[in-house]
């Protein structure tokens, strides 16, 4: 997994927990800096990509490693 | 790009159907919507400071009831005291354990993320309430209001 500036484990939270947890991470991190969210959610990997392409932020990467979820999401 | 606008009108007052108004709302803020929701008659219960919520399988077939309690107890037993209590209790601890969020805490996230709560003073009226019953940062105000915001907004929805 690539570098990252900050992260978040959202692990037991439930939908929209998640999404509006790193909504708040991302809004206290500067720009082009890069965050590792950590999820146990199944519905997450749709709401990332969901929530990066209606935000500009851009989902660098999405993968499920040890049945739980990994985004890296770059603040635009 | 403009802004997206969502409208909600959040007419229910029970547990349940306290989280698709603040879910919505709160998600629609994080995507960058501006968002105003609209309390009237139950609804109103959503924003008095001291939430007493309570969940019911009363004229709810859809409801999963835990442990085949439905089997248990035909519809009069549901009617029983303190069976609704009960219900609310398993409810809250149910979703506790799955890590789903409590509607104090949606509700604060949608007022940290400037959602604006309306409630309808018409209601606040008819049902004799008092302003000082609900939350801070209320807003009060009729239905030409909410149309002001819902005529220009992108989705609108009645709950």
């Amino acid at each position: 997994m690539a570098d990252f500036d900050q992260e978040l484990d959202a692990s037991g939270l439930n939908c929209p927990l998640p999404i509006l947890r790193a909504k708040k991470t991302l809004n206290a991190m500067a720009s082009d800096q890069v965050l590792h969210v950590i999820a146990t959610d199944p519905g997450s990997v749709k709401d990332f990509d969901a929530f990066a392409k209606q935000t500009g932020n851009e989902l660098m990467e999405s993968k499920e490693e040890g049945g739980k979820f990994h985004f890296l999401i770059k603040k635009s | 790009m403009e802004q997206k606008k969502l409208a909600i009108i959040a007419t229910k007052g029970s547990l349940d159907w306290a989280y698709p108004p603040f879910i919505l709302a709160s998600t629609a803020a994080a995507l960058g919507y501006e968002v105003q929701i609209f309390f009237t008659f139950y609804g109103l219960q959503l924003l008095k400071k001291k939430l007493a919520l309570e969940v019911t399988p009363l004229g709810n077939p859809g409801m999963p009831m835990p442990m085949g309690m439905d089997k248990w107890f035909p519809v009069l037993g549901l009617t029983l005291p303190g069976m609704q209590g009960m219900m609310t209790s398993m409810m809250k601890k149910k979703m506790q354990d799955k890590g789903v969020a409590s509607i104090e805490e949606l509700r604060e996230l949608c007022q940290e993320a400037e959602v604006k709560l309306i409630a309808c003073q018409m209601t606040v009226d008819l049902f004799d309430l008092n302003r000082s019953e609900f939350i801070e940062g209320v807003e009060y105000a009729g239905a030409a209001a909410f149309f002001e915001f819902a005529g220009e907004s992108d989705i609108c929805l009645y709950i």
